[in-house]
């Protein structure tokens, strides 16, 4: 890798100084499961990476009348440790389970989790975050692009968004508390993730001198059954290929609101309001489930080779919402 | 004196046991170092410079602003300006320096200019390569047009297999180190014999006995690790113009890229049979890819199933994919598959259980028909194939479907020249050495087994000696032929250093030499137990001068051709087109096994290796960069220990199969996977997935094509 410059910064405020103005000009290093990889390709080439792991206030989670908060330093491990967690959002301990390496649920952070970069192997292979070739053209689109999107690929971006955490972390409404150099501000998870239009953008709103610092699940969400189910071709580690996570409120055995958010098929996480309305007011069943997950798919666009995903998605939000159904939070 | 012939098998003390390797705790508690470990005192680390493109010409090497890099210490250039590379990670130059990560920073600032060639990457069939196509050879044999004509059924297919890789968990590379003249190669090879010469070949070094190879232990060749290879001439030239020793190890993108891929194979196949179920006629035209040159004949199909009249045809398809490497069992996986998949896709147009099929059809497989027949029916008790088959199709309800698949392989597998010498010393310590090589496979146990066995003596009492050039040459290990060769040569080395024993030691026991046996850690005289000395006492009369036994790898202890037979049991989720195996039944003969415990794990690991690459494995191209897009362990995909079910392994011995001497074992077992796998998935689903692997995206084309029943 490139030389750079290592800060290890212990408060928030000495850490977000540490940031610069231009991505290049410094990093985050929290797990370091995938930034180190990608400083190791010479994909990204910070001049400086600092590292928060030492930085107080972003660890644990805690739970209050407002809701349940998630420190942005929070280990996969803790994250499946946690007893609130556990009873009372299946959806992220789905999710969280998804990952099957002991090593990098012991290593990775929910924060890293939702700002990780994407796994195209186009641009891990050095072709840059929209894969174009020498004169503007997409290389994924004529390409091999079995694992790439199937909405939200109007282009030029056709990556796939990689967060295990973020579409049951937007199906059940969280708010992320971002730190710079112009104070706090809050957004929802919902609004983090954007679809880049150029290579010199980046996958969510983030300013290149602000630090996701926690997490927060609102105490309204805390009624909802939720689930995460992911589709992998392997059992080990391995990718989704396509995965749904769904939050629904029950009244009388029929869905008051639900929320059903797709992974690993669009540049970002995907909500699906055409599947939330046809699940409106509906108990869950086989047959409705169903038909959810195939109005969850209205609109896809499949690309040379990825129109499988269509179904792995449809099957990924039934077997979502029915595993939601049976739950017990 | 002592018969070098194996004793039967009952007389046996440890040949035929479950025996542990003896490197297992070595190796597991890191006392053994293989050469990605080994570091020696004052070392560099040398890293490639490889083309970024598939095809191209080398304009010139600018090496300036990489010498100027901290640490750098040598440049090596590999391929000079000028000459072509024909694929992407083709090896162009490499640099060393003081640090791993200087080495690396550094081989990035080489500057390569290219000149872009046309390429083709794509595992395309003939029509579509253009002028990339050779075609080897079309042979016919009877009267494949009238047997087909006058076929009751016939069933036409296409089927094929990818270019997968080896991805070695010990990725290729070396150590070098010169001492004056005399360079040291602490190499991961599968030839520590073989590769001294080419060190000399490449005027390197002055001569052969000057280069000294070092494989203690090694991480997984597959028949990519044979040569010395550029990287390993780099790296020894890099030592010797530093005067350091010089660490060269591939990293995993490098290692899939450049050291070795498996060639395609696909077919479109005719095949025919009496509404009986005999097999008349076989008609194939087959393509297939291992990079930029057209290697071997036309693919030997139809498979182990001698169909008499066929016409076969086959054609190269010359790609910029890489460098194509003998891959465990060369050939054999992907003709299998082409033919267990055509045979298995006829007999489920006859309704008719495969395994009935292939039993019908047993004289067609050759001298080695009964052995086939019976290990189909071992197969079928463990897998209780009779309860359990059902025709193409699940029928029960649900979106699990589950099905049965059967596949018959062969091997050669006879030993490769090797030379033992055992030496036995005056103060009982007891030797075997031999510069042959332990790929994880047991050599090391094995040859431990037969020193052991042959002097009476616990398998703690020998030291074996491998994984050194210095020792009496022994062949590469490839092609199942190591145990073999090593078993033999050491069978016939050790009874020589015995016989010698037994000639010094016999006047104090008042007999004849062919009196005496080695029994039970003792000398003593045959039907006369009580007369007898310990072993360490007749070692004692030794005097000062220890024993050489010399042996040949000897005809008349080895055997080759073995058939194996092996039954998948897989349930496939036809909603996301996920298949896993919930059991793979192997049975398989090698004659007569040494151990039982290492040729077992055989099996297991050709098995999870078979799953693998059944239902993961592809080295994926893309046409646009000429570039491998999968070339980590990310995107190219290895089972995990979650992605198989239960694994059986059955070897046939006893009478008939040992008596016929050792036979090689790494290969056949690897072979059949993939089509007894496919053809249970085909079963489960009523519907042919025509080619590996089966992946979900293809499962579900498959079921959209022909949903199940």
């Amino acid at each position: 890798m490139e030389r750079f410059e290592y800060a290890h910064p212990t408060t928030q405020h000495e850490a977000i100084g540490l940031l610069g103005s231009s991505w290049n000009d410094a990093a985050v290093l929290a797990g370091g499961t995938d930034l180190i990889s990608l400083m190791k390709e010479y994909v990204v080439t910070p001049k400086r990476v600092v590292n928060i792991k030492n930085v107080e206030g972003l660890d644990g989670i805690h739970s209050n009348a407002e809701g349940v908060t998630i420190g942005a330093l929070v280990t996969m491990d803790e994250l499946l440790a946690d007893k609130t967690i556990r009873s009372e959002f299946p959806a992220l301990v789905h999710a969280a389970e998804g990952i099957t390496s002991p090593q990098i649920r012991a290593m990775g952070t929910v924060g890293g989790d939702l700002c990780q970069r994407p796994r195209c192997w186009y641009f891990r292979n050095g072709y840059g975050l929209l894969a174009m070739d020498e004169s503007g053209h997409s290389l994924v689109r004529d390409g091999e692009n079995r694992y790439h999107a199937i909405l939200g690929n109007s282009g030029p971006a056709y990556f796939v968004n990689p967060s295990s955490l973020a579409p049951a972390l937007i199906a059940l409404d969280a708010k992320l508390q971002l730190e710079g150099r112009k104070g706090k501000r809050e957004v929802r998870a919902s609004e983090f993730f954007i679809i880049p239009k150029s290579d010199s953008e980046r996958e969510n709103v983030l300013e290149p001198h602000e630090v996701l610092t926690h997490i927060v699940i609102p105490a309204s969400s805390r009624g909802f059954r939720s689930a995460t189910y992911e589709v992998r071709h392997k059992t080990a580690l391995d990718w989704p290929l396509a995965a749904a996570a769904v939050a629904v409120k029950l009244e009388g055995g029929k869905v008051r609101e639900g929320r059903i958010v797709l992974g690993h098929v669009a540049p970002i996480p995907w909500p699906a309001p055409d599947a939330e309305k046809e699940l409106e007011g509906k108990s869950i069943t086989e047959s409705t489930a169903a038909s959810v997950g195939e109005a969850a798919v209205r609109g896809a666009k499949p690309l040379s080779q990825n129109g499988y995903k269509i179904q792995l998605t449809k099957v990924a939000v039934k077997r979502a919402l029915l595993a939601a159904a049976k739950g017990e939070a | 004196m002592a018969d070098y012939h194996w004793p039967p098998t009952d007389k046996c003390n440890l040949i035929g046991r479950r025996i542990a390797r003896l490197d297992g705790p070595w190796k597991s508690s890191g006392r053994i170092k293989y050469s990605y470990d080994m570091n020696r005192p004052n070392m560099l680390h040398a890293k490639m410079v490889f083309s970024p493109y598939a095809h191209a010409k080398v304009v010139s090497i600018d090496t300036s602003a990489a010498e100027k890099m901290p640490g750098v210490k040598a440049i090596d250039i590999i391929t000079e300006p000028g000459k072509e590379v024909f694929w992407a990670g083709h090896e162009v130059a490499a640099v060393a320096a003081e640090t791993e990560e200087q080495a690396r920073d550094a081989a990035r600032r080489v500057q390569v200019r290219y000149e872009k060639l046309p390429h083709l990457v794509s595992d395309v069939e003939p029509s579509k390569a253009g002028e990339h196509t050779k075609q080897l050879a079309e042979q016919t044999d009877g009267n494949p047009d009238q047997a087909l004509q006058q076929a009751e059924v016939t069933s036409e297919g296409e089927y094929g297999v990818p270019v997968i890789t080896h991805c070695c968990l010990e990725t290729h590379g070396q150590v070098a180190e010169w001492d004056g003249d005399n360079l040291t190669v602490y190499a991961s090879t599968q030839n520590v014999s073989g590769i001294p010469g080419e060190f000399v070949r490449a005027k390197i070094a002055d001569s052969a006995d000057k280069v000294r190879v070092l494989t203690p232990v090694m991480g997984g060749g597959f028949g990519s690790k044979f040569g010395a290879d550029t990287w390993g001439l780099a790296c020894a030239r890099l030592a010797k113009k530093t005067g350091r020793p010089v660490k060269l190890m591939l990293e995993r993108d490098q290692e899939l890229m450049a050291a070795g891929a498996r060639p395609s194979m696909y077919a479109k196949v005719k095949v025919g049979a009496k509404r009986d179920g005999t097999l008349t006629g076989w008609q194939s035209e087959s393509w297939g890819t291992g990079g930029p040159d057209a290697q071997g004949g036309a693919p030997s199909i139809p498979y182990v199933v001698r169909i008499p009249d066929r016409r076969i045809r086959h054609t190269t398809v010359l790609t910029n994919i890489g460098p194509a490497r003998a891959w465990r069992a060369p050939n054999h996986p992907q003709m299998c598959l082409i033919t267990m998949s055509a045979l298995d896709d006829l007999a489920a147009k006859l309704g008719m259980d495969p395994v009935e099929m292939l039993q019908k059809n047993i004289d067609m497989t050759g001298q080695l028909s009964k052995t086939y027949s019976a290990e189909l029916e071992k197969a079928a008790e463990l897998m209780d194939w009779k309860k359990k088959w059902h025709p193409r199709g699940d029928k029960t309800p649900g979106s699990i479907k589950r099905g049965l698949g059967v596949s018959i392989h062969t091997w050669g597998g006879r030993g490769h020249d090797s030379n033992c010498n055992c030496v036995i010393q005056p103060d009982g310590s007891l030797s075997a050495s031999l510069g042959s090589q332990d790929l994880g496979t047991g050599t090391r146990t094995v040859i431990g087994i037969v020193t052991a066995e042959t002097m009476g003596l616990p398998l703690e009492a020998v030291k074996v000696n491998i994984g050194d050039s210095k020792y009496p040459a022994d062949g590469a290990s490839g092609g199942s032929t190591t145990v073999g060769g090593v078993s033999s040569s050491t069978r016939r080395a050790a009874t020589a250093a015995l016989n010698q024993l037994l000639e010094k030691v016999a006047p104090s026991l008042n007999a004849k030499p062919e009196e005496l046996e080695a029994v039970d850690g003792k000398i003593r005289v045959i039907g006369n137990p009580s007369r007898a000395i310990s072993w360490k006492q007749a070692c004692a009369k030794l005097g000062t001068t220890p024993i050489t036994g010399v042996g040949q790898r000897s005809n008349d202890l080895i055997s080759s051709g073995v058939g194996g037979a092996q039954m998948a049991e897989v349930s496939v989720d036809t909603e996301t087109g996920q298949v896993y195996v919930d059991k793979l039944v192997a049975v398989q003969d090698c004659g007569l096994i040494i151990d039982l415990k290492t040729a077992e794990s055989q099996v297991y690991g050709a098995c999870i290796m078979g799953i693998t690459y059944s239902l993961f494995e592809h080295k994926i191209m893309d046409e646009q960069t000429g570039r491998c897009l999968n070339a980590d362990m990310e995107f190219y995909k290895l089972a995990g220990i979650g992605d198989f079910g239960e694994i059986v392994v059955h070897m046939m011995t006893g009478s008939g199969f040992d008596e016929r001497g050792v036979i090689g074992l790494g290969e056949p077992p690897v072979i059949s996977p993939g089509a007894a796998i496919s053809n249970a998935v085909a079963n489960a689903i009523g519907v042919r997935v025509p080619t590996l692997p089966l992946t979900p995206d293809k499962v579900l084309g498959a079921l959209e094509k022909g949903a199940v029943a």
